[in-house]
């Protein structure tokens, strides 16, 4: 590309004609839908003659199963099927990265909530009667529920026989090293800490859903809430004993992911019994059996020393990570490996061990949740950030910022160099200044409740009520790591539809809510200056678009609508060249040949420039005529850790954000709110900025309800708290006004600049809530979730 | 069991109903109006708020024999009865005719991603703005305590409010 006249006034002329691309808050194509009710979520799904599917779940955490009896389920009115593992028709186990979760269990259950067997009935009730209705003998075994435990070679092992015969590693799901430089290293001063992160539920509100329809071909139709299909198909077709082609899979509507819907839940079980019954089965989990229906956050214990010179340079970073990945692997392989390659932050150091295990437990399966691995680390290492400032009497974020990674340094852990915009400093010092709320501890006058911890429950009027500030900053990578062919599939075509030029988008990525089909349409308009786009449902029809996770869709499936754009573009410019020799005169533009011959090379992004077809006369141009093309984008390559080292440019791109956050805790109740958080974060570019901010937003709030009321209760491998009254998630009156700051340092490796955006901001915001909590409170609080018993001194108090 | 009861605006009759169920099972499965929503069906999250007599309850909660003879209105009952449309839709976003202003004002505020608390916080938000047409930010808080969202953080929920109380008059009664 480079004539440059040309790129400028087509450029300009693109911004003026098409509202609604790239940069814009352009408004979510499924908005009116989900205002007014309409939009079909894949609870909402609704056939002729359909049946309801529900499962039965073990109530122990480990146990044999010595014999089921369906009889008096399979003898109720209203039940069409009772299925175990023995009506399994194809391979009876799955897994996203490991073959190692049987579809219904075999002969033990190795987790509590573990499926057992389904049923398809005529009313939700019947099925749950049914469900109720098996007899299920069980040997209860004592469950194997303690990580640290787990590890010790001589723990009694989850598998006796592991799936791919690694029994040799015991109970390690994945052990990951890192070594740099002096393992022995010593400092003028070493802080050392042990923290301990609960097991957090995404909590989506759209509980696990779907349905299966038998199809004429013997196959079967699933429409589902899930964040890859492709994924999901490969995992459900051999379990069906189909081929793939015979397993649809089509994207129903998502409340919510968050890492939820990586693994399985419904999708084969609803197969299973719409092929059995020849009808279409439903199957909602109720809230109570969503919390037994996926993975969790895993679990942490963290063990950390940090050494520096007296000057505030960090010296060595030594940890020792044990994450709980419960019973099966889900992806806690690849958890391990983050934990690992960010577990010292975004900071220089020269000297760094670490090592990150993944055991297995009785305890629920553990896999994604936003913030994979990143948000463990990030509690323990800035926790221990801090008791350095204080032990070197150095304010806590000139600590941060005298050895914050940056641009052209490379990462302490992987080695890998780090080759694009990584503001650590500027985050930091963007949050520092931005004003700090006045207080709202009331001396005399009136207290107004709303501003009190507690609010209107009355508990104080400011009376034991102290302020904290705390700061923190988080990194994640972004994308599939450590050398997976991670690519997306965008089919693109241009036709002229009831008189108008209009551009359909299909890809396979799933819009889980944070506005992936806004940035597809946005991209289409952009890039071929058409206002008119319709971006389809995604389903398997197309080719993987990989999953909307990792911070990774918009980067990734982003890049290959644009690239499949480019490509109809140039088709277009080709045919009105072959039509201007044959007689036929576009409008407007007189391109060169040479000109010609440059659009329908590679073609930049707009920021880079590019030709568009506003020039052309499309209607007269296309007729009947569809242009179509299909791309597969890839981003650069990652590479594999090395074994033993933990080196290896294993990273597609790095994410960065800082949160400040100011909190008044009652510590005689030990009540905290958060007055305001406020944060700062590189997004490279802001796609559709509204939705930028809804993403800062809500992955903030996550982060608050880690730091402070959410966890998910395990207690000898049984689920205590499963529903929406004893878990616990912010409400409006729990999130804080926030300011927020977002940068555009262009990634150049990145389609459009762009920076993931998703998961950092749940990555900061637990670790500064709790710094603040310290700062208001002078108590350690090694762990998260923060709880009220952790604030008050309860013998102290009991003394009284 | 049989159910006679006005939903939004229309009376309706329903067969066969277990007694069992819940108002809002009998809307989302056998009335065809499944935009009430199903995130935890024990009144903690507000997913399914409608109005039952005039007065916002989680239809969850609700028996559906309870609704004998009374009138509910539920968030597709909303659009078209303000008749106010508002200039400012952002591109790219479909405009329909009528959406109500607490609607209106979810999408052009952003305060839409995933969407499945929408329905539930446009009901509470539309009772709100009817009892208070200018609320302060922390009476939007309390009203809306009840309404759980897990992907918005509330921000741009607050933005919302804010933007459909600043436009003013349009508030529809419900039907």
């Amino acid at each position: 590309m480079t004539d440059l006249s040309l790129h400028g006034a087509l450029h300009q002329e693109t911004q003026e004609r098409v509202s609604g691309g790239v940069g814009e808050s352009a408004g979510r194509p499924d908005g009116t839908l989900k205002v007014t009710g309409e939009f079909a979520f894949s609870s909402d799904l609704w056939a002729d003659d359909m049946l309801w599917g529900a499962t039965l779940r073990s109530p122990h955490p480990r146990a044999r199963v010595l014999g089921i009896n369906l009889g008096p389920a399979l003898a109720l009115p209203g039940v069409y099927a009772v299925l175990t593992h023995e009506d399994v028709p194809g391979s009876k186990l799955y897994g996203l990265e490991v073959v190692d979760q049987p579809v219904l269990a075999i002969d033990e259950v190795r987790y509590i909530g573990e499926p057992i067997a389904i049923v398809a009935a005529d009313h939700p009730e019947t099925a749950r009667r049914a469900i109720d209705a098996i007899r299920v003998d069980y040997e209860v075994l004592t469950p194997i529920v303690d990580s640290e435990a787990a590890l010790q070679p001589d723990s009694d092992l989850v598998y006796a026989d592991r799936p791919g015969g690694h029994s040799a590693d015991g109970n390690i799901t994945r052990h990951v090293a890192v070594r740099t430089g002096n393992p022995d290293a010593t400092a003028d001063v070493v802080v050392t800490g042990d923290y301990e992160v609960g097991m957090q539920d995404q909590a989506f509100l759209g509980p696990e859903s779907g349905m299966a329809v038998p199809a004429e071909d013997g196959g079967v139709d699933i429409y589902v809430a899930t964040q890859w299909l492709h994924v999901d198909r490969g995992q459900i077709a051999p379990c069906l004993g189909l081929p793939a082609d015979k397993v649809r899979v089509s994207l129903a509507g998502v409340g919510g992911a968050f890492g939820a819907r990586e693994d399985l839940s419904m999708q084969i079980h609803a197969s299973m019994l719409a092929l059995h019954t020849g009808k279409p089965v439903k199957v909602v989990y109720s809230r109570e059996e969503s919390f037994f229906g996926h993975v969790h956050r895993h679990p942490a214990r963290l063990h950390y020393e940090h050494g520096a010179t007296r000057d505030g340079r960090l010296v060595f970073v030594r940890a020792r990570i044990v994450l709980d990945g419960g019973a099966y692997t889900s992806s806690s392989p690849a958890v391990a490996a983050n934990a690992a390659t960010l577990g010292v932050g975004p900071y220089i150091v020269p000297n760094v061990v670490i090592d990150s295990t993944i055991a297995y437990t009785n305890n629920p399966p553990c896999g994604a949740m936003r913030g994979f691995g990143a948000v463990q680390a990030c509690f323990a290492y800035e926790a221990q950030m801090d008791k350095l400032a204080a032990e070197l009497s150095i304010d806590p974020v000139d600590l941060r910022i005298r050895n914050a990674l940056a641009e052209g340094d490379r990462m302490p852990t992987t080695g890998q160099l780090v080759d694009s915009a990584a503001p650590v400093a500027q985050l930091l010092e963007r949050v520092r200044s931005r004003p700090l709320p006045p207080s709202t501890t009331g001396e005399d006058g009136e207290v107004d409740l709303t501003t009190m911890p507690g609010g209107v429950s009355n508990t104080t009027h400011g009376e034991g009520v102290r302020r904290g500030v705390g700061y923190a900053i988080g990194i994640k990578n972004v994308g599939f790591s450590e050398g997976f062919d991670d690519y997306s599939t965008a089919r693109v075509r241009l036709s002229i539809v009831g008189g108008e030029p209009t551009v359909m988008v299909h890809t396979a990525a799933a819009e889980v809510g944070q506005g992936l089909v806004s940035v597809q349409a946005q991209i289409a308009r952009t890039e071929l200056g058409i206002d008119r786009v319709v971006v389809l449902p995604a389903d398997t029809s197309v080719g993987s678009a990989g999953s909307s996770s990792a911070s990774r869709q918009t980067y990734v499936t982003g890049g290959a609508v644009r690239a499949a754009c480019q490509a109809v573009r140039a088709r277009v410019l080709e045919l009105a060249a072959e039509r201007r020799g044959a007689g036929y005169s576009p409008g407007g533009t007189d391109l060169s040949p040479e000109q010609r011959s440059e659009v329908g090379g590679p073609l930049e992004g707009p920021s880079g420039g590019a030709a568009d077809l506003h020039s052309l006369d499309l209607i007269t141009l296309l007729g009947d005529e569809e242009i179509e093309e299909t791309v597969e984008w890839r981003h650069r390559p990652t590479y594999p850790l090395d074994p033993v080292t933990g080196k290896g440019d294993a990273h597609v791109q790095f994410a960065f954000a800082a949160h400040r956050a100011v909190v008044d805790v009652d510590t005689d109740l030990g009540l905290v709110r958060v007055v305001q958080i406020d944060t700062a974060q590189d997004v490279g570019k802001a796609m559709n900025p509204q939705a930028v901010l809804g993403q800062i937003h809500g992955g903030t709030a996550q982060g608050l309800g880690l730091a402070l009321m959410e966890e998910i209760q395990v207690a000898d491998g049984q689920v205590r708290n499963p529903s929406f009254t004893d878990y616990l998630i912010p409400t409006i009156l729990d999130m804080p006004p926030m300011q927020v700051d977002v940068l555009e340092l262009a990634d150049p490796h990145a389609p459009y600049g762009l920076r993931g955006v998703g998961e950092p901001p749940t990555i900061s915001s637990t670790p500064a809530i709790a710094a603040a909590v310290r700062a208001a409170t002078d108590r350690p609080l090694t762990r998260v979730p923060i709880r009220p018993e952790d604030i008050v001194d309860l013998a102290a108090t009991s003394a009284l | 069991m049989r159910l006679t009861c006005t939903v939004n605006g229309e009376q309706r009759e329903t067969d066969d109903i277990w007694p069992g169920e819940s108002l809002l099972y009998v809307l989302r499965e056998r009335m065809g109006l499944p935009g009430s929503k199903n995130a935890c069906e024990q009144g903690e999250c507000g997913s399914c708020t409608v109005y039952l007599d005039g007065v916002p309850v989680c239809a969850c909660l609700v028996a559906a024999g309870q609704a004998e003879g009374r009138s509910v209105a539920t968030v597709e009952g909303l659009a078209g009865r303000s008749g106010v449309r508002t200039a400012d839709t952002m591109p790219g976003g479909t405009e329909i005719d009528g959406l109500d202003p607490v609607q209106q004002a979810f999408l052009d505020a952003g305060a839409v991603q995933c969407g499945f608390c929408t329905p539930g916080l446009v009901v509470a938000v539309h009772d709100l703005l009817r009892r208070i047409p200018a609320p302060s930010d922390p009476q939007i808080r309390e009203a809306l305590a009840g309404n759980l969202c897990r992907c918005t953080g509330y921000e741009q929920i607050l933005a919302a409010v804010r933007l459909a109380a600043m436009r003013g008059s349009g508030i529809g009664t419900p039907p």
